[in-house]
């Protein structure tokens, strides 16, 4: 590069033509030996887009699965990558909708990535399916429960993992018929203000008509409700028979926390809740019974290996979203190892197959081709009050269905859910 | 009956408000000794919350709670002396920006030292239950809140109305140069009020504790509900700020008893409306350095 004066005596950097060509030489040497191993390097990984929200309301449950997610990715690049491909993790907090949008496109436009995973919210996992067609990219939806999702707004793209609504419902609610809390009694709930907790609500409503219990009020609240307290007030005021909880991440701690602190003497359940929220509302707070996908005293030996290494990881016991995480990413693994392919055809038409996974469970899943869901066993758990700890107050029930059943049975069919793909 | 659940919403709605107050009046005392729109408010309760859900293993709830004040009061001092210090005379957007920073950063180092998962955190037994005032229902817990909040409402008072201290401080806020002229130096003044405010937000995280969730961002939470207060209450006004806490409480407990969706929509509303007519707030003042 050469300097010249202009002509007020000013140095000015120009380029001559010579110059430029030996800059243009030396950017192209320079590119074979930095640009191109790297092009070389980007066919020998597979990206992939992780989104999932990790501030707001269900950040405290992203995190969880960030954990979860990032290492199941360290344990398959340690034992060598899949076809000798590594995995290579995007990983970024998708707060709301538009957010998840934005940096859904992002990901597949820019960071070229192979497949995009996670999501907790139903409604950021709605968005993401939609860019997902758009792009023709295959979206694992990790953690979204809402069964609109499997249902009438299903797609050929996005595969569902975590256990939907209605099959909390029945995991729970089975639990409550034997303890005759549900024939004949008067329930109120509560319902988080958002497209998971409407569709939980209708869940729930099923379950109260088939089971001769009777819905007395239903309240909305918005997702970002810290205090409770009119809200009991009007529980009090109500004087239900139950008390019924459809509320979403940081809802549930709050509610429950200031349910014990108000005092007030109707019984509590709920059908959705996640051990963290369960663990953050401390010893002596949370009572009755409640669903759950899997928690770490599950006795199998996938299960206990899972526990240990992430304890080593992060110093932690694990929770039911870091557990589906680290399913879901083994699971593309598996689908990328046995089809030799990142193309989401190939990929699409495994996950279709029927093909079992491993789920650290008593029994493997897979994914049922009419929507998409992963089928598997589910779990109710009871709160043990006189626990020392948060960890050990939970105390996991039996798998259901029994072992003798099908998988199947505790999930609505296909045609019930509206799912056409 | 109705009229009774009615009365109970707002008879709660007070004590709601008592509880906020906590938050709101230290950001409107730190705002109106040195400008400063202090972000990182959210941050010293959230501290609070956690140094006393630490200390509480050790000590107990009650010595926690009374000792992670103090802890956070000292980083206060800190914070005034390093940071805030800079930015009494210049442009009130620039300390915004800082403390916005910095509500990031201390957000972020909780991540760090306590983990991203959430605390738990009880009250204890005795602590806890009902208590029944005539027809009216109420949270043990939350009376034992508003009789504290009233005597440091009280002390605060007296602080700023009935000492030699307050008279400085009072003038200070009209009049800085004119105190300096006077020989009295501020500095030292506005360190205590600074702490005094970080304090407070600190007491109300330890307080809140044992009924709300204790995570990383729970202080971005509670910072949005004590701005509308101070901001319809009026920058800088004591009593502007107590009123506005209550109106907040009821207008949302009111709302939530009609229509509870709209029961956080409502406190924004009043705030729209309030500015509307006042736009320095209910009791806001006239402060000569802010014009």
């Amino acid at each position: 590069m050469t300097q010249y004066h202009d002509t007020k005596g000013r140095k000015s950097a120009r380029m001559t033509r010579r110059s430029a060509l030996k800059f243009g030489a030396a950017g192209l040497a320079a590119g074979s030996v930095l640009g191109m191993p790297s092009i070389l390097r980007a066919q020998d990984v597979v990206k992939i887009g992780h989104l999932t929200p990790k501030t707001g309301f269900l950040g405290v449950l992203g995190e969880y699965a960030t954990l979860g997610i990032q290492l199941a990715v360290e344990q398959i690049n340690s034992a060598g990558g899949v076809n000798g491909k590594t995995f290579e993790l995007l990983s970024e907090d998708s707060i709301n909708p538009d957010t998840a949008t934005t940096k859904a496109q992002r990901m597949i436009e820019r960071d070229n990535v192979d497949f995009l995973i996670g999501e907790i919210s139903s409604a950021s996992a709605l968005a993401i399916s939609q860019v997902a067609a758009r792009n023709k990219k295959l979206f694992i939806a990790v953690g979204p429960r809402s069964d609109v999702l499997r249902g009438k707004s299903c797609s050929e793209y996005m595969f569902c993992c975590d256990i939907p609504n209605t099959v909390m419902v029945n995991a729970v609610g089975g639990a409550l018929k034997r303890n005759g809390m549900v024939d004949g009694k008067k329930f109120m709930t509560l319902t988080a203000d958002y497209v998971f907790g409407h569709d939980l609500l209708k869940a729930a409503k099923a379950f109260f008509d088939a089971n001769n219990a009777t819905l007395v009020t239903d309240e909305l609240v918005a997702t970002d409700v810290t205090d409770f307290s009119p809200f009991l007030l009007k529980v009090r005021q109500t004087q239900p028979d139950v008390v019924c909880l459809n509320l979403a991440g940081n809802q549930v701690t709050n509610f429950v926390k200031q349910y014990a602190e108000f005092g007030l003497p109707y019984p509590t359940v709920g059908f959705n809740l996640n051990t963290a929220d369960a663990w953050a509302a401390g010893v002596g707070n949370l009572s009755g019974t409640w669903p759950t996908p899997w928690y770490d005293t599950l006795q199998t030996d996938g299960s206990q290996a899972y526990v240990a290494a992430f304890k080593e990881a992060n110093g932690k016991l694990p929770e039911n979203h870091s557990w589906i995480s680290y399913v879901a990413m083994n699971i593309m693994a598996k689908s990328i190892g046995e089809t030799q392919s990142t193309g989401t055809p190939d990929l699409i038409q495994y996950l279709e197959s029927g093909a079992k996974f491993d789920l650290l469970k008593n029994r493997e899943g897979y994914f049922r081709k009419g929507d998409h869901q992963l089928i598997q066993e589910a779990f109710a758990f009871s709160v043990d009050g006189s626990a020392s700890n948060e960890h050990d107050m939970i105390v996991l029930g039996q798998p259901v269905p029994d072992p003798d059943q099908e998988l199947e049975s505790i999930f609505p069919t296909v045609e019930a859910g509206g799912c056409t793909l | 009956m109705q009229i009774v659940f009615l009365l109970e919403q707002v008879v709660n709605g007070l004590v709601l408000g008592g509880y906020y107050l906590l938050i709101a009046l230290g950001l409107s005392l730190i705002f109106s000794v040195g400008g400063i729109v202090n972000l990182s408010h959210g941050a010293f309760y959230t501290l609070g919350a956690y140094v006393s859900v630490t200390l509480g293993k050790y000590l107990g709830f009650t010595a926690a709670a009374a000792i992670s004040p103090f802890l956070v009061g000292l980083l206060g001092i800190l914070f005034e002396r390093f940071i805030l210090r800079r930015f009494y005379r210049e442009d009130p957007i620039l300390s915004l920006l800082v403390t916005f920073g910095l509500a990031m950063v201390a957000e972020q180092a909780i991540r760090m030292i306590w983990g991203a998962a959430p605390l738990p955190a009880s009250m204890p037994g005795a602590l806890r239950g009902p208590v029944m005032v005539g027809e009216f229902l109420f949270s043990k817990y939350r009376l034992l809140m508003l009789a504290i909040v009233v005597v440091i409402l009280a002390g605060i008072w007296m602080l700023l109305n009935k000492t030699s201290f307050g008279r400085v401080v009072r003038a200070g806020i009209q009049q800085p140069d004119m105190v300096a002229a006077l020989g009295i130096r501020l500095q030292p003044y506005m360190t205590t009020v600074i702490v005094l405010g970080v304090g407070l937000a600190a007491l109300g995280g330890a307080l809140f504790a044992p009924i709300t969730i204790v995570h990383p961002a729970m202080g971005a939470e509670i910072l949005t509900v004590a701005f509308v207060i101070v901001i319809i209450g009026g920058l800088g006004s004591f009593w502007g700020v107590i009123l506005s806490a209550l109106l907040v409480g009821v207008v949302r407990g009111v709302t939530i008893h009609f229509y509870p969706p709209a029961g956080t929509a409502s406190i924004y509303v009043l705030m729209f409306l309030v500015l509307m007519f006042r736009p320095r707030g209910l009791l806001g003042e006239r402060i000569e350095k802010f014009e």
